[in-house]
């Protein structure tokens, strides 16, 4: 299973965002997004999710035109983690994971008890049990995250997009996040996640792309492309790119800012 | 954590509660009727025999409490489960049957009804109409305009619509005559239910019945309708034809309540936001609980209506009465009902 984005130009009629976006998401791989804020990253995925038609180009799912697909239809093969927000009214953890179902109940239907079971089992594998009967609304940002992460795997998609997972957690949840995300791909799970942090790419990513201004200015894996000079490209800061070498003797690069400090 | 009675004891309370109501309400008035005579009149008007009662208690259930009783249940009941599809649907619990400009259509038809002197039938279809065609209309103009939030759209073009319809009703009434006319239209505008009979009630109860059934049909998809629309969409919502199917239902039932009652606020408003105390946020718990409350409190206001003043008091000036200082209370001792 493959989500392929072919010369892709999107955002809005008036206010075209990014072009000539080329890309490609296969099942059980990880892929990050680097950008600086306002770079497209939201609306590529948006046009990527078909919920936003593109520009110019097409997305494509298992050669099947994204926009030819009913919206359950492309809800049942990929699932949308939006960035963690406040709910308008105070469902359960529960309530929430179960709307993940939706794509597979019928109009009219009411959950099931097998769409009962694959919640309580997303809830399970994000570790959340604790949480399967609070309040969506009183829980913290981080579980939040979480507990739309759980919602996307009870969605039971092969993809899974996911915009700044990591964004408002602390240091411990963002590791157990991108742990979880890596766990996901090893299961078979194709992940397309944004984040701020390159060094999150060295931990968890297979491949790494890099948007600027709307347009993709580097795409391969992570120990490639996140150098100095890239990042300097994104960010118009100085980093240092080294690597480490862990107790264990295994090496890892390390992002390091510089800036102008001393 | 979030400590919620199981759903069947909720809906058993509330329907309880709705029937004890409605035996009170036979029992107040000038010729009051106990539950057991009640009882045995249905029963032998369901043709279950002659109850060999006086047949003054025929005319008294069947022609006059009777079709009253009735008809605050289903205002009610339509009421509350048009205000709480529509505060799901805006996400925002203040939210009321009224905002997409069905109260200001039926207005401007009923009131229209009047100013032409057309008799009860036509002012009825009037008022049926009108709310359909403001909503319809509101609905049109969100649709042609584009690249704004399509909710933000249509509340704006809902408010819009219904201060020119209000306009429109200012207009008749400052033009109609002051001494026939004005007293029945500010009478309507102010909801009662002191002319219904069992006519209305066999035209109105098909078109609630009709408008609740897609909301029940459609309860998952109303809850996922309150996540932000493209979240809803990632989700396998095609949230554009549900929300018109919630639109059309909620309209239709508010249309046809608001023919017979007039104008009765604050019940759409306020009924649905205690149900969500008692139930969560669930629209399939919510909807059942919404209809029962808004069942039981419009009998138990239009009761008061008839029987504590030597007038009858308007059903819109009570209900606000009533329920403000109820609502005031619950907003103050309970804090779950919305984010």
């Amino acid at each position: 299973m493959r989500l392929t984005a072919n010369d892709l130009a999107f955002g809005y009629r008036d206010h075209p965002v990014g072009s000539g976006v080329t890309l490609e998401l296969v099942a059980g791989e990880v892929l990050c997004l680097l950008g600086p804020n306002g770079s497209g990253k939201t609306t590529l995925f948006k046009t990527l999710l078909g919920l936003l038609p593109p520009q110019g180009g097409a997305v494509w799912l298992d050669g099947t035109d994204v926009q030819t697909m009913t919206r359950s239809a492309v809800a049942r093969q990929v699932s949308y983690v939006p960035q963690a927000h406040a709910a308008f009214f105070p469902y359960t953890v529960r309530e929430v994971v179960l709307m993940g179902r939706t794509s597979h109940m019928g109009l009219f239907a009411a959950p099931s008890a097998r769409d009962y079971a694959a919640s309580i089992a997303a809830i399970r594998r994000m570790g959340l049990e604790h949480l399967t009967h609070a309040t969506y609304t009183r829980i913290s940002g981080g579980e939040r995250q979480l507990v739309l992460i759980a919602r996307a795997l009870a969605q039971d998609a092969r993809m899974v997009v996911m915009d700044e997972p990591t964004a408002n957690l602390d240091f411990g949840n963002q590791v157990r996040v991108l742990e979880r995300i890596r766990a996901l791909a090893d299961d078979g799970i194709g992940v397309l996640l944004s984040t701020h942090a390159p060094d999150h790419a060295f931990l968890c990513a297979d491949r790494v792309a890099m948007l600027v201004q709307g347009e993709l200015v580097a795409c391969g894996t992570p120990e490639e492309e996140i150098t100095a000079q890239r990042l300097r490209q994104l960010y118009g800061i100085d980093v240092a790119v080294t690597a480490v070498t862990l107790a264990d003797a295994r090496r890892r690069n390390v992002c390091l800012p510089l800036g102008t400090f001393g | 954590m979030a400590r919620r009675r199981p759903p069947a004891l909720t809906i058993a309370a509330a329907l309880c509660g709705l029937l004890l109501i409605i035996a009170i309400a036979f029992a107040t008035g000038q010729y009051p009727v106990r539950s057991a005579d009640l009882l045995r009149v249905l029963w032998s008007w369901a043709g279950g025999g002659p109850h060999g009662l006086d047949p003054t208690l025929d005319t008294v259930v069947l022609q006059i409490r009777g079709p009253r009783v009735m008809a605050a249940l289903l205002v009610g009941a339509a009421l509350a489960a048009a205000g709480a599809a529509y505060q799901s649907l805006f996400r925002n619990p203040l939210v009321s049957p009224d905002i997409l400009g069905v109260s200001a259509g039926a207005a401007v038809g009923a009131v229209l009804g009047i100013f032409l002197s057309l008799g009860a039938v036509a002012m009825q279809s009037f008022a049926f109409a009108g709310g359909l065609v403001a909503v319809g209309l509101v609905y049109l103009v969100a649709k042609t305009v584009r690249g704004h939030d399509p909710l933000l759209v249509l509340v704006l073009a809902g408010v819009v619509l219904g201060s020119l319809l209000a306009a429109c009703v200012a207009l008749m009434k400052y033009l109609a005559d002051p001494y026939n006319q004005l007293p029945a239209i500010t009478f309507w505008l102010l909801g009662s239910l002191a002319a219904t009979d069992q006519r209305d009630l066999w035209i109105a109860a098909p078109l609630l019945l009709a408008g609740l059934l897609p909301l029940w049909l459609l309860r998952w998809r109303i809850n996922v309708l309150s996540l932000d629309d493209e979240e809803a969409r990632a989700l396998g919502v095609h949230t554009g034809r549900v929300r018109l199917l919630v639109i059309v239902g909620a309209t239709l039932m508010t249309s046809a309540a608001v023919a017979i009652s007039g104008v009765v606020g604050w019940i759409g408003l306020v009924i649905p936001h205690f149900a969500r105390l008692l139930t969560g946020p669930d629209f399939a718990r919510l909807l059942p609980v919404a209809v029962l409350l808004g069942a039981a409190f419009l009998v138990a206001v239009d009761t008061l209506a008839r029987s504590v003043a030597s007038i009858e008091i308007p059903l819109g000036v009570l209900t606000a009465f009533v329920g403000t200082p109820l609502f005031l209370w619950q907003l103050a001792t309970a804090r779950r009902g919305w984010q």
